[in-house]
């Protein structure tokens, strides 16, 4: 993993996803939600997904919670990128499409802090339509996935 | 290395030769280490003895007839006689080696709890615990029908004692169990209330001493303990070697918690015997080396004198609490400089400790961040995390000066 400089980590998208947060709130009787916890650092986040006439495509989904400018910032980017997708797709989505909108080399341990909106989101979704799990979760289903 | 005579200042400065960490830049800037809360660094006295330990003496121990063997034992059981030493133990067979506090601490709750805990019973903890002081005891608890009990703490981030009385009328409680510097906070407790009062239940008292034995003179029999866990890389020994100390008459009562190797007096089919201590809690083979590099690592703090160790640290908290205080948007967390040790927690208004310690990094700083393995004072405090930047012997007051100057440049990226 390449040294993050100052200027990159915290460059002005980033910054300004996270002073001024997409889709930041909470829908009430959603029909998909879930809530995310990173223990290493005390991130905390809820996704909220309201979907379609279809029961498929997302018609909305915002999210609430506090933690570092990383966390909050990847999750108000996967918010915009997200909305208008189907369950399918969102559950299927690869990592590395909202690591390439973050557009900054992340150190492992940030990397879970990118990595927790979406996480979430699939975790939401799972819950609702049985999509699969993101990875590293799969073969939890006993789990008490809140 | 610089020796300091009783009741005379160390010199940080002279110490800070010793470790050979601060003898590179972090991102092309001089080292700040303020970690050392998490874990020390280690001098070159240390890492030596552990090099020559391997070089010339490096063996398995108890049980090789041959030299290397004799050598390898005699090297760890002089490491057990540093460690009796340090803490002031009557017996040095009850000073057991396992990986760390965290273990010797699940060591008690599991062969102590699990045979004397039962329905009725409580386990009193307070807000204040790491988890490893609170989780074995929360789990042994529950598995054995037993009630887990925390004292919250006052506004003053001492453990609130009024609640002790409502709790001894309502609870048959068997442990007590605390710590002596709180991880997070630094707070220095006054343990003698709660100890009387423990032993006044009929309760044993065990004292996670992780926090405080790097940093002021621990004696078990001054506390009036019946369990004492420290953890060797918090006190400039390596890492994956710490120590119990326990009352001897109450470990000779006690079930082992390890079975295997080492720890047997003779093995049938129809029964197995326990060894003597510490024999019976150290199955498997040891972490010898470590232990050697845990006596060395005593040596090397005596040497300096624990007292100067303390006094050096409250004058770096005074220091730092004062520099920290001129950070607008700070909020500082703890005890006034005379009752914490080398530990300041705070916070920056509006910013993640995550983003603060990153920045920090990139100008050699190094602190920790996040809630310190203590989620019930995280909770309490309405934080998910704090910062904190902790100090040591080899710490020096231009590492907190920059300290201040990386919070400007925080606040300057998320201005």
């Amino acid at each position: 993993m390449s040294d993050p400089g100052l200027e990159s980590l915290y460059r002005e998208v980033i910054l300004d996803h996270y002073k001024n947060p997409r889709g930041h709130g909470v829908i009430e009787n959603a029909d998909a939600e879930a809530e995310g916890q990173n223990p290493l650092c005390g991130d905390e986040v809820s996704v909220y997904v309201a979907f379609d006439e279809d029961g498929e495509t997302i018609d909305d989904v915002k999210f609430s919670g506090r933690g570092c400018a990383i966390s909050q910032a990847a999750t108000s980017m996967l918010m915009e990128m997200t909305k208008g997708r189907t369950a399918h797709e969102v559950a299927t989505l690869d990592k590395d499409e909202l690591l390439a909108e973050i557009g900054v080399p992340l150190t492992p341990v940030r990397l879970k802090c990118a990595m927790l909106g979406l996480t979430t989101l699939k975790v939401a979704l799972h819950k609702a339509k049985g999509t699969p799990l993101p990875d590293g979760l799969a073969g939890f289903d006993d789990l008490e996935l809140t | 290395m610089a020796v300091t005579a009783p009741g005379t200042k160390l010199d940080a400065r002279a110490l800070r030769s010793d470790f050979p960490i601060f003898e590179q830049e972090m991102h092309g800037k001089p080292l700040a280490y303020l970690d050392s809360a998490n874990s020390s660094q280690k001098p070159r006295q240390v890492l030596e003895a552990v090099d020559r330990f391997y070089e010339t003496s490096y063996a398995n121990v108890h049980r090789a007839v041959h030299l290397l063997g004799e050598r390898a034992t005699a090297g760890l059981e002089h490491a057990r006689e540093r460690v009796r030493a340090l803490l002031n133990a009557p017996d040095v067979r009850e000073i057991i080696f396992v990986r760390n506090a965290t273990e010797a601490l699940n060591l008690v709750a599991y062969s102590w709890g699990l045979n004397n805990l039962g329905p009725g019973d409580a386990v009193v903890v307070t807000e204040l615990e790491h988890h490893s002081n609170f989780v074995p005891w929360q789990y042994i608890a529950g598995r054995q029908g037993a009630e887990f009990l925390m004292v919250a703490i006052d506004e003053n981030g001492d453990p609130d004692l009024s609640q002790l009385d409502a709790i001894a009328r309502d609870h048959n409680v068997k442990v007590v169990a605390t710590n002596l510097v709180s991880n997070s906070l630094g707070t220095i407790h006054d343990l003698a209330p709660l100890v009387s009062w423990a032993h006044a239940q009929g309760a044993i008292f065990v004292c996670d001493a992780a926090q405080a034995a790097p940093h002021m003179r621990v004696d078990v029999q001054a506390i009036g303990a019946d369990f004492v866990a420290i953890s060797g890389h918090k006190m400039c020994a390596p890492s994956g070697i710490g120590a119990l100390w326990g009352r001897g008459e109450l470990l000779q009562s006690m079930e082992p918690f390890l079975l295997g190797g080492h720890m047997i007096n003779a093995v049938r089919v129809d029964k197995t015997t326990w060894g003597e201590l510490p024999h019976k809690f150290e199955a498997g083979t040891s972490p010898i080396a470590e232990a050697v590099g845990l006596g060395a690592a005593v040596d090397y703090l005596e040497a300096i004198g624990l007292e100067a160790i303390e006094a050096h640290e409250h004058e770096l908290a005074a220091y730092a609490l004062g520099r920290l205080a001129e950070v607008p948007g700070i909020t500082l967390y703890g005890p006034p400089a005379e009752r914490r040790a080398g530990v300041v927690s705070f916070n920056m208004e509006g910013i993640h400790p995550h983003d603060v310690a990153q920045i920090l990094d990139l100008q050699g700083v190094a602190i920790r961040a996040g809630h310190h393995c203590c989620q019930p004072l995280m909770h309490k405090l309405g934080v998910a995390a704090t910062n904190r930047a902790s100090f040591y012997l080899y710490t020096i007051p231009d590492e907190i000066d920059q300290l201040v100057d990386g919070l400007h440049a925080v606040r300057k990226v998320f201005a």
